[in-house]
């Protein structure tokens, strides 16, 4: 063989994996990466309503009564698939829900809510993905659960299922009401 | 109506690229002079409405028209005028619409001094910038049109992100493109020379400045960024391994390696192939690395604006440009290796090593950058590698270099001399032991003594900057007037002296920096070494568009103020978006650096950090010795001289055209 060819070869090697990237990101938003963040305080942050953005709502608000907070994005397919679930089980879990829409045209969103249900107590809109980036957030859905103090309990990539909140979530939180915080 | 005429000047530009690419091509394979008289004409024409779509989308920032998508997305009506400016490479549309003018810049910058360069050897070049530009103009237009509307119209616009709203932001991207874009005048030069197979030589000492010019900007382009992320994300770091940081390092890495295989390659004949293949590869990562940072498949704080569907666009256009240029590589290059021999200790050979090292270390990146895509494909799990593999590994595979670096310049070419070279460099060893052993003494008297890293890195960076030093001291002693340093000369000392001032930065700040993260209530203090830091509260403050809440704290040493730092924890108005402004007392030998946490408790106590970086500035400064370096060198006369007649064949001057005056204005 050509010796000549070889970069050419190792060339097609590396466009298949991009392609293969691509279709990846699209397909799937599973980053299993653990948060440094278990255990400590989550980042201030205070970001606009995405229903009314005059108003903002961060961490101060939030403060006094544990939430969940769950990333999620009109243009995220994942986020589809836990959407019902979320629907179905929210209010159930006895514990303030809090949208935080990623990355995110407002009116996508809205559109996506109206058109698929809202379940969220609020919904905030983090445009530029600042707030995300403190959170450690690397795609969406992803969810925290985060106590009275403001400490971030539990984090957890990917679409929750039924057998997430039944197993991990609604024993921590069922555990955050007996501590009181 | 202004802003449309914003995209009817893009869909101009792009068909002028489709004619600056085919016809010029076309001309040369056909000998088809009136052919090959499109490509300078071609060039302006594109150049003039490139220029003119970038000046629109300006103005549609300045008179702060958000009825523009792009506009109302990244500028609000309190971003203060330098800003609204700078916001138009704020986000990925302005940002290609920047990379696609920056191109263009270098185009017409070839066109108009390549007059004595072979008409059909130029037009090739040109057509194959103008593929480039093609391809980017189409992107552009199909998946990212800056001057969409948005109606109706919103009452304000988004603001730019508070990150980017920053004198460093200003100057960081341009340069990075100058550099990026730069590569590829050098990779259409090797394009040409494989079209035209006319493999002698010439090509590259005409590519050789240019080469130099692109990887001096992206030198700084790097620098620049290193610099805003150290002040700017308030995590005192300066290099982070990131994905966007490392899709620029890729390029730098290859273009270090191709500038010195151009040197061998244009003096001694040697490296042809392997030069070319440098070129595609130079410039190949630097497409590589918009894909990365545009198409979404890496998650990084950068990628503000991924997108999938772009990541497609830009993949097939990769497939294209790179594939088919190593495929032209693989048919076309040269087969017999050429040049003349050279005998195992020469300075071929060390500049063989050191292309070896250099390609090594970005294959080394980019495997690592993308190492989490490959554990998905192989269904290993995302495994993210973080700075410990990057360091180590780079770390690794420079130290040959750095060890090698002196006795580059005094062996040989052809066949060189250990010993002669050992002995000229005797005094920067015995430079090297004694300064640092001055090094550790002083370090344990003043504090806790130096770690070994620290000590490494003091010795290296003396060894490579007294080596240097000796070799010009040697020009000066055994050359006449005139010859010692020419510009060429003068840019590889420079550049080389930068290396011993980046080491000696990168080693000393790694090693010895402090870094405390303390609660201080108003007048605590905290020690750090000698200085103590006394916290005087947080005020409220208030800029143009965000609202501050603005710590004091007093530097002391010995009881005097040494410095007064402000930190600010600013809320910008529009999107309530906290972002964090730390304050910095620069110093030749040591930074200090503080941030502001979050408030605690209710005595007025805050969470503080406080570092201390000795000799952070020495990364920087080295880096400006380099593009400094690559500046000096590219001015070298040598390289605009033709080479013998037989390259140029008689030929009637061609008419001149209107780029000349486009070029010098």
């Amino acid at each position: 063989m050509n010796a000549r060819l070889l970069p050419f070869a190792g060339f097609v090697l590396l466009l298949a994996l991009l392609g293969f990237g691509i279709w990846w990101s699209s397909s799937h938003d599973l980053r299993e990466v653990p948060s440094p963040l278990i255990g400590k305080p989550a980042p201030a942050f205070a970001l606009p309503l995405l229903h009314d953005p005059s108003k903002t709502l961060g961490s101060k608000e939030l403060a006094g009564q544990p939430y969940l907070l769950n990333v999620f994005a009109s243009w995220c397919v994942a986020c589809r698939d836990e959407h019902p679930i979320l629907m179905q089980q929210g209010k159930s879990l006895g514990i303030k829900l809090v949208g935080f829409n990623y990355k995110d045209d407002a009116n996508d969103a809205k559109r996506w809510l109206a058109q698929f249900g809202d379940p969220y107590d609020v919904v905030v809109a983090d445009l530029p993905g600042d707030v995300a980036i403190d959170f450690g957030v690397t795609g969406a859905p992803e969810t925290f659960l985060v106590d009275a103090g403001g400490i971030v309990r539990y984090k957890y990539i990917s679409p929750i299922t039924p057998a997430i909140i039944a197993t991990e979530l609604l024993p921590r939180i069922a555990s955050l009401k007996q501590e009181g915080r | 109506m202004i802003p449309e005429l914003g995209q009817f000047a893009l869909i101009l530009a792009l068909l002028l690229a489709v004619a600056q690419c085919v016809l010029p091509i076309l001309g040369a394979q056909l000998g088809n002079r009136a052919l090959i008289a499109v490509a300078r004409p071609a060039v302006a024409g594109q150049a003039v409405f490139v220029v003119l779509a970038f000046a629109i989308l300006a103005y549609a920032f300045v008179t702060q028209d958000f009825s523009v998508a792009y506009v109302a997305q990244n500028s609000n009506s309190l971003l203060p005028w330098y800003y609204r400016l700078t916001a138009v490479w704020g986000a990925h549309e302005g940002s290609m619409l920047l990379w696609v003018l920056v191109l263009n810049l270098w185009t017409v910058a070839v066109a108009a001094f390549s007059r004595r360069l072979p008409d059909d050897f130029i037009a090739r070049v040109l057509g194959v910038l103008g593929f480039i530009s093609f391809g980017f103009l189409l992107f552009m237009v199909l998946t990212s049109n800056p001057f969409l509307r948005e109606l109706p119209m919103p009452a304000d616009g988004n603001d730019l992100n508070p990150v980017l709203q920053d004198p460093g932001m200003i100057v960081h991207p341009p340069m990075l493109y100058m550099g990026f874009v730069g590569f590829s005048v050098a990779f259409s030069f090797a394009i040409a020379s494989l079209l035209g197979g006319n493999l002698d030589v010439a090509w590259v000492r005409w590519a050789r400045p240019w080469t130099n010019v692109a990887w001096a900007f992206l030198t700084l382009g790097i620098a620049l960024g290193s610099w805003w992320a150290y002040y700017e994300l308030g995590w005192g770091g300066w290099w982070f391994w990131d994905p966007v940081e490392n899709s620029s390092f890729m390029p730098w890495l290859v273009g270090t390696a191709l500038i010195h295989s151009q040197a061998v390659t244009e003096k001694r004949g040697s490296f042809r192939a392997w030069t070319q293949l440098l070129a595609i590869f130079a410039f190949s990562l630097s497409l590589l690395g918009t894909f990365l940072v545009r198409s979404g498949v890496l998650t990084s704080v950068h990628s503000f604006a991924a997108d999938p569907k772009r990541g497609l666009f830009i993949l097939c256009f990769l497939a294209i440009v790179i594939g088919g240029s190593l495929l032209l590589y693989a048919l076309r290059a040269p087969k017999v290796a050429g040049g003349e021999p050279f005998a195992a200790v020469s300075r071929e050979t060390l500049l063989l090593v050191n292309n070896l090292m250099f390609t090594v270390a970005a294959a080394m990146v980019l495997l690592g950058t993308l190492y989490p895509m490959i554990g998905d494909a192989f269904d290993l799990g995302r495994i993210s590698i973080g700075p410990p593999y990057f360091g180590f590994m780079f770390v690794l595979l420079m130290l040959p270099v750095v060890l090698l670096l002196p006795f580059g310049p005094f062996i040989k070419w052809r066949a060189g001399d250990w010993r002669t070279a050992v002995g000229r460099l005797r005094p920067a060893l015995w430079g090297a032991a004694a300064l640092t052993i001055v090094a550790i003494v002083i370090a344990r008297t003043l504090a806790d003594g130096l770690p070994l890293r620290a000590i490494a890195g003091v010795a290296a960076s003396v060894w490579v900057g007294l080596g240097i030093v000796l070799y010009a001291l040697h020009r000066w002693r055994t050359l006449p007037r005139g010859r010692r340093y020419t510009p060429e000369m003068l840019g590889m000392i420079c550049a080389h002296f930068g290396v011993a001032v980046f080491v000696a930065g990168v080693l000393v700040v790694e090693a010895t920096s402090v870094e405390k993260d303390v609660r201080l209530a108003p007048n605590q203090s905290v020690t750090i070494g000698a200085l103590d830091f006394r916290f005087d509260g947080v005020k409220d403050a208030q800029g143009p568009n965000f609202r501050a809440q603005q710590g004091t704290l007093s530097v002391l040493k010995d009881g005097n103020v040494v410095a007064t730092l402000h930190p600010q924890k600013r809320v910008y108005v529009r999107n309530q978006q906290p972002q964090t402004e730390s304050a910095i007392d620069p110093g030749l030998f040591r930074d200090i650096y503080v941030a502001l946490g979050e408030p605690i408790g209710t005595d007025g106590a805050w969470a503080v950090r406080v570092y201390v970086k000795p000799f952070v500035r020495w990364i920087w400064l080295g880096a400006l010795f380099m593009m400094l370096g690559g500046f000096i060198a590219a001015v070298d006369r040598r390289f605009r001289a033709l080479p013998a007649a037989k390259a140029q064949p008689a030929r009637e001057p061609m008419a001149p055209p209107a780029v000349a005056a486009e070029a010098n204005a």
